[in-house]
């Protein structure tokens, strides 16, 4: 896999000029220590400003330096070996390879005993966060459309109605967000007419994006009638709520995309101690017991009362099948004939 | 004797031991076996993932193209969380994968799995190899695929295991050492209980020991059974000597007493008669104790084979005493007899020695003038003859050593004595499983000997 980090190195090399990755946001919370705590995320400050805050609280003698950047950045960074102390991403095929590359440091606590399996793997990743991936919809724009609960009845509903749906449906662009690449060759395993829908799509000139928070922002303004495969169904579920029934929250019944939120201690961090009292902050958020105010869902409920088919995706080496440069480029061949077909 | 060590414990020791070895044993081949399985599944998991690999080989436009599928990834989770690296060559250039693998054996042959141990990104890993000849266009191209994994899974398993194996051999040497200890006890029974028999016996019990033993132990029982045998003999012997030497002294004595008599009728000069009566007197002390000799070689003899007549024990004290009412009279001693009927069975010749000697004891220690009673009774299942004397009594030391063979009172003065009465006394009424009880008469002054016998 050093192939694919290299490469990745090579296409991110021209995106910054001194860096390996694009720094989206970065804010310095100081403490009353001289130890700083230096953080490369894929989460919002605006998401993940609460984790930091009462981390803060339990030990205010840690600064922290707060880093966000794109998953796919974040993992040549570590690769690189840019200088921090935790890794925090959301997509865990990227963070199981660079764990299973040897750029993981190995952490134990208490509170990592007590993480379920499929929610570590190696004392090397831990899980602290999962969510799912759902279908967004705007009420209006489908107003008198029955509501699809499965992918038949989806590829039905956007085949019965190009018209509605000519240019107001998105999805992840495949190409350029890894968590997208994830959730699609993870769907392809799982079921079969995901190749049909992709195609549905693909007729209707579809609107590809990186990132599920402007693919919500576009759904609530109406520019969107239907998002499909969103993350973060937290902040949607909450617009949902705040909108009074003009976005709504589709969740799949026949199949759902379950992603790990994970947390790794880069190979050469120096605060280990303060990156493993992060992540044990996180896990105890992870690991309660119910949906509260904290910003990412827990690991063991989505935000749903059923728990019945919940089955997160894997943290193994099956995560690294799809990173291989020859599937990849086998995949995405696949997908954009599906895709763009004008 | 010097105890030596214990048998039980050296037989105990010794099967712990044995048990410890084979525990430790079992443990590690368990170990290793353990091992040698996790190892070998390992290998079959990556020889799966390859060969996997290998066969989504094809070739399109003349290049080799491969796509990895992703079962061959995903079972090679089923050992446990270990680290996978993968590469693929065609005709030497890397395809896909971990450029810096180590490489495989030269010889590699088609279809075959070649399996190699080496060290990749600071860890130990197992590699599995594969090559498959792919024609791309005309040209055959040799193809390797190698999936390596690391050992952590393995490690663990074994590792659990050879924890198991270990409690189970800890377990194991437990019961073991339990069941040693017990068998040890149960082969040495026999041993202890010979012993236990032999203890238990009387101090004159010499009859050979007739007992199911082990064939272990007959030697033993048959070496003890002729040590007895001799020690008998030898007794029997000493006895018969002192039986004969006594009987061969008193006819003589008795001839030297006669002609005495005569003399001190005869004389009348004072001085010679008091001279003449001390003979008599000493020659009447050696009479009596040879008889006392006697008595006791005839004790030692008899009891061995002891008759059990029926005897009332106040016919026995009548008899007893109307013998001895001569030499009490010339002491002016009476001989009250306050009797009750009890009936024993027994040896009527041992029990009137016993009788005789005790109450020959009761007259000699008595001052002239005295009583001396003798008293027959029942108490529960027992008869006792009970003699009380007004004499000196017992002395202040131990009335049990009195018994003993030639052991003296501390306060017998002047009068001459055996010390043999007490000891036939005990030995006949021990013969017929009674005792012989001593005691302070009740008034402080005097002795009181009870010969307690069990009732017929």
């Amino acid at each position: 896999m050093r192939i694919l980090g290299f490469a990745l190195g090579v296409i991110l090399s021209w995106t910054g000029a001194i860096l390996a990755y694009e720094v989206e946001e970065e804010r310095f919370y100081p403490g009353t220590g001289p130890v700083v705590l230096r953080v490369i995320s894929t989460a919002d400050l605006a998401v993940f400003e609460p984790y930091l805050r009462a981390f803060q609280t339990q030990r205010p003698d840690i600064s922290i330096a707060y880093t966000v950047t794109s998953s796919t950045d974040l993992y040549a960074a570590i690769r690189d070996g840019a200088p921090f102390d935790l890794a925090l991403s959301s997509a865990m095929d990227l963070q199981f390879q660079l764990a299973n590359d040897g750029f993981a440091r190995s952490y134990r606590s208490a509170m990592t005993a007590d993480l379920p399996d499929w929610a570590r793997w190696r004392d090397l990743i831990f899980a602290f966060s999962a969510e799912r991936a759902v279908v967004v919809v705007n009420g209006e724009r489908i107003a008198g459309l029955p509501l699809p609960a499965t992918r038949q009845e989806l590829i039905a509903l956007l085949r019965d109605n190009p018209a509605r749906f000519h240019g107001a449906v998105g999805t992840y662009d495949v190409r350029e967000s890894g968590l997208g690449y994830l959730f699609a060759t993870k769907e392809t395993r799982s079921t079969d007419v995901y190749w049909r829908l992709v195609e549905v799509m693909g007729r209707l000139d579809p609107k590809l994006y990186c990132c599920s928070g402007q693919m919500i922002d576009d759904v609530a303004a109406g520019r969107l009638a239907m998002a499909y495969n969103v993350l973060g169904s937290y902040a949607a579920e909450r617009l949902a709520r705040d909108s009074g029934g003009r976005v709504q929250i589709l969740r799949m019944e026949d199949f759902e995309n379950i992603m790990l939120r994970t947390a790794i201690i880069p190979r050469n961090a120096e605060q280990v101690e303060a990156a493993g009292a992060l992540i044990d902050l996180l896990l105890e958020t992870g690991v309660r017991a119910t949906a509260d105010d904290w910003p990412l869902p827990p690991l063991g409920e989505t935000g749903g009362a059923d728990g019945a088919g919940f089955s997160p995706i894997r943290l193994g080496p099956a995560l690294m099948v799809y990173l291989d440069p020859l599937n990849r480029r086998t995949f995405l061949a696949e997908w954009e004939n599906a895709m763009e077909q004008r | 004797m010097i105890p030596r060590g214990s048998i039980g414990r050296r037989l105990t020791l010794l099967l712990a031991g044995v048990a410890a070895l084979l525990s430790l044993l079992s443990w590690g081949m368990v170990t290793g076996l353990a091992r040698q399985a996790a190892e070998r599944t390992q290998d079959n998991v990556l020889a799966a993932s390859a060969i996997t690999i290998a066969e989504t080989l094809r070739s399109e436009q003349g290049e080799v193209r491969l796509e990895l599928p992703y079962s061959a990834f995903s079972m090679l989770d089923a050992i446990g969380e270990d680290r996978v690296f993968y590469r693929v060559t065609a005709a030497g250039d890397l395809l896909t994968g971990y450029a810096d693998l180590p490489p495989p054996d030269q010889g590699l042959a088609p279809g075959q799995v070649d399996f190699a141990t080496g060290l990749y990104s600071d860890e130990v890993i197992r590699m599995a190899s594969v090559l498959r000849v792919v024609l791309a266009g005309a040209q055959p191209i040799p193809v390797i695929v190698t999936v390596a994994q690391t050992r952590q899974g393995v490690d663990q398993i074994a590792a659990e295991l050879s924890r198991l194996a270990a409690v189970l051999s800890v377990a194991f040497f437990v019961v073991a050492v339990a069941l040693s200890a017990i068998a040890a006890r149960t082969s040495l029974r026999p041993l202890n209980e010979i012993a236990a028999a032999v203890s238990r016996r009387g101090p004159s019990d010499l009859r050979p020991l007739r007992r199911a033993a082990p064939a272990e132990l007959a030697p033993l029982m048959t070496a003890l059974n002729r040590l007895m045998d001799r020690l008998g003999q030898s007794i029997r012997r000493s006895e018969d000597f002192i039986a004969e030497a006594a009987h061969r002294v008193r006819t003589p004595l008795a001839t030297v007493r006669t002609q005495a008599e005569i003399a001190l009728h005869s004389v009348s000069d004072e001085t010679e008669r008091q001279r003449l009566r001390g003979i008599i007197r000493a020659v009447d002390e050696s009479s009596r104790s040879a008889g006392q000799l006697l008595d006791h070689a005839t004790v030692a003899f008899r009891a061995d084979d002891l008759a059990r007549d029926p005897i009332d024990l106040a016919d026995l004290a009548r008899q007893t005493a109307a013998t001895l009412e001569a030499t009490a009279a010339l002491r002016d001693i009476h001989l009250q007899l306050n009797l009750a009927p009890a009936k024993v069975a027994g040896d009527a010749v041992l029990l009137d020695s016993a009788l005789r000697n005790v109450l020959d004891n009761a007259i000699k220690y008595s001052p002239e003038d005295t009583t001396v009673s003798i008293t027959v009774s029942k108490l529960g299942a027992m008869g006792q003859i009970t003699i009380t004397d007004q004499g000196p009594g017992l002395g202040d030391g131990p009335v049990e050593a009195l018994t003993e063979r030639f052991r003296r009172g501390a306060n017998t003065g002047g009068i001459v004595g055996s010390g043999l009465g007490l000891t036939i006394a005990r030995d006949v009424v021990a013969a017929h499983g009674g005792h012989l009880a001593l005691q302070h008469a009740e008034n402080g002054r005097g002795a009181c000997v009870s010969l307690v016998l069990p009732l017929a």
